[in-house]
């Protein structure tokens, strides 16, 4: 039986960790991710979970012991985000070309400068290609039923990469809302006790982690890598039907919403799409065939899906909450543009970026996204390739 | 009453208005219905002007917005009225609340034209008379449930008792005051 | 997954790497014969030597094995021809030869 609860972003997640009763948790707080270990070490005091909580003094520290632990054969996780999660590149790289199947928290934050604490992609972005499988959440719910799902995917045989499970700082991590909380045994059976093939601390194997690879391997090794990637596509997807099985609710790689039929489309990530959807059920009352493609898995990027389910569109508006200063669009734009390239789409196709450090993205903002394909379809209105939205301009 | 009632809090930081907020969300919750609490984050710390909002609807709330053309709007602090512009895309057919000792007809020369319903409530007044303390928290809450209706009042009070019981399960003796300051303010208003 | 690391040489296919490049066995660098890097030799005068094993600890790559109290000859397997136990030794026991 489903439990009916509100809670926030941070605290559903924190409910999932409790849940799921992981053995080891070193963070360090940072705004807005601050409240996960907080809510953690609460569980811990009160006897709810047992798992080991490290405090540690950065981030570089907490993902470093994160390794560590996951390297001895434990099921260990962290949180942050923003400068959080950039004092971690190193580490990021190292878990993922280690091949061990962590798992973190983010909670989406600007990166400085100027220095912001409010919600956009760019943390999470510039970690795009640090070898992490990325999930992103609309709400507290599917930030909730992504995290169950998380380690089932991590510690698949055929995958055995690290799992980041991205939600909107603030918009979703401190927005108490409805949610449907799945009971504590549903969860346990469906996670599963971690039982690592091998591990440091198996005195029966003896075995080294992060050794040194010349050229000769490196390259080789990366391969290796990247098959795992392509295979996690399959077990993102087999975990989630499973899923679907204990709680109801059907994930995928992204979401479609009233895309069917839809002339002209918009493709986003993270808490702005329920924004979106709101207008496209306005639009579509108004007779607009208008429909929203909503990414849930970044990496491994679903390219052939994604060109699949836009092919039948004139026109595609690819938001991006995150810059990438290549001067001619976001991150998002290009993996997408990129997308409709190899399957040889031709409908028009354009940039915007929203929602920097916390900007407002408003039901009118999405409206006005559908209005600009359409007038760019059927009146010839030139409208740029790369554009922001809500920005102040003298022009 | 439309699908969504969307409330607007307007309060200085550390006088407890994102804390009223997420309690509205949590009565309406637990009376079956979708909600969302939500502050406005910043920098601000204690006695900055801060802001949170409430949507509470029958339906599932997917809009992850703020709350630009509220249906209702609470004022915490009276002093915010002259550095905050309170009323902005205040929906004429739904009204502001104002915490302060003034009757209506003071505060709305205040309120920059804006031509609904405008209520005020003495928070302070009805706070000390049943806490012996200022907390304007509990008198705003029930102002925004009795002028909203987003939950009937006897309701509203029942739910408020059980949460209340909760919250000071460890000094039962504040939850008398607690129902009684929002026993006054539904017989004010 | 746990792989016999012997088999793996700079010549195989990525499909035949650990998963990681993880290594499942302890101690392997016993098998790999820095020796074959040394371009100048310790000798031991066992005349001249105390057993006073100063040499031992020095050396930093564990060449100088220690038996009942007293050093053996060395590990010329591993032994990279780096000198030190020749500097460190007090009583001019070691000299470097030059070549393997």
């Amino acid at each position: 039986m489903a439990i009916r609860e509100r809670l926030s972003g941070n605290e559903a997640v924190s409910f999932a960790i409790k849940q799921i009763n992981p053995d080891v948790m070193p963070a360090f707080p940072i705004t807005p991710s601050t409240e996960i270990p907080q809510y953690v070490s609460a569980y811990i005091a009160n006897g709810e979970c047992d798992t080991e909580f490290i405090p540690v003094e950065s981030e570089h520290s907490s993902m470093s012991a994160t390794i560590g632990a996951s390297a001895a054969g434990a099921r260990a996780l962290t949180a942050t985000s923003s400068c959080g999660l950039a004092l971690m590149w190193e580490e990021l790289y190292v878990a993922a070309s280690n091949r061990l199947p962590v798992v973190l928290a983010l909670v989406n934050r600007a990166l400085s400068g100027p220095i912001n604490i409010n919600c956009d992609h760019s943390d999470s972005m510039g970690a795009r290609d640090s070898g992490w499988i990325q999930i992103y959440a609309e709400n507290n719910q599917e930030a909730y039923d992504n995290f169950v799902q998380a380690y089932r995917i991590s510690e698949h045989k055929d995958v055995m990469l690290p799992v980041m499970i991205c939600q909107d700082g603030f918009i979703t991590s401190h927005a108490v809302e409805n949610i449907e909380l799945l009971e504590d045994d549903v969860v346990k059976n469906f996670v599963g006790e971690y039982e690592p093939e091998n591990y440091l601390l198996n005195s029966e194997t003896p075995m080294a982690v992060g050794p040194y690879a010349v050229s000769n391997y490196y390259m080789e090794s990366k391969k290796a890598q990247t098959e795992a990637m392509k295979n996690a596509k399959q077990v993102i997807l087999d975990v989630a039907n499973e899923f679907a099985g204990i709680s109801g609710r059907q994930y995928g790689f992204f979401e479609e919403y009233r895309l069917e039929d839809a002339e002209y489309a918009i493709v986003m990530i993270g808490s702005a799409a329920g924004t979106t959807k709101d207008a496209i059920d306005y639009l579509r009352e108004k007779g607009k065939k208008v429909g929203l493609l909503k990414i849930r898995v970044f990496r491994p990027f679903p390219e052939k899906e994604i060109a699949q389910a836009l092919k039948n569109t004139k026109a595609v508006a690819i938001l991006d909450r995150a810059e990438s200063f290549n001067a001619h669009g976001g991150p998002l734009g290009s993996e997408v543009t990129q997308a409709l390239f190899n399957a040889k789409c031709t409908m028009e196709v354009r940039n915007y970026i929203y929602g920097l450090g916390g900007r407002d993205f408003r039901v009118e903002d999405a409206s006005n996204v559908y209005s600009e394909l359409e007038a760019l379809i059927t009146e010839g209105k030139e409208i740029e390739n790369y554009k922001y939205i809500g920005l102040r301009s003298e022009d | 009453m439309k699908d969504t009632v969307e409330i607007r809090w307007h309060g200085r930081g550390g006088q407890g208005a994102k804390t009223a907020a997420l309690l509205l969300a949590d009565v309406a919750f637990n009376t079956g219905k979708y909600v969302q609490g939500f502050p406005e984050y910043g920098p601000e710390r204690m006695g900055a002007p801060i802001t949170a909002y409430n949507r509470i609807s029958e339906k599932k709330i997917r809009v992850h917005s703020n709350i630009c053309d509220p249906d209702y709007v609470v004022v915490v602090d009276e002093t915010l009225l002259e550095s905050v512009d309170v009323t902005a895309g205040l929906n004429p057919e739904g009204a502001i609340i104002v915490n302060t000792p003034k009757n209506a007809d003071e505060i709305r020369p205040h309120l920059k034209g804006y031509e609904g319903k405008v209520y005020t409530i003495d928070a302070y007044r009805i706070s000390v008379a049943a806490l012996g303390k200022y907390f304007p928290n509990s008198p705003m809450l029930a102002a925004i449930v009795a002028i909203s209706g987003v939950i009937d009042r006897a309701t509203f009070l029942k739910e408020m008792e059980a949460s209340y019981k909760h919250k000071f399960a460890k000094k039962p003796e504040v939850i008398e005051g607690n129902m009684n300051a929002l026993k006054m303010v539904l017989q004010e208003l | 997954m746990a792989t016999d690391i012997s088999k793996i040489t700079e010549k195989s296919p990525w499909q035949d790497l650990t998963e990681g490049n993880k290594i499942f066995a302890g101690g392997t660098s016993k098998y790999f014969h820095t020796g074959e890097w040394r371009t100048n030799t310790p000798v031991l005068d066992k005349e001249k030597c105390t057993q006073c094993l100063l040499c031992t600890p020095v050396c930093p790559d564990s060449c100088i094995p220690v038996k009942n109290g007293e050093r053996e000859d060395f590990d010329l397997d591993h032994c990279k021809g780096c000198g030190i136990c020749a500097s460190a030794c007090p009583f001019n026991a070691i000299s470097m030869k030059e070549g393997k």
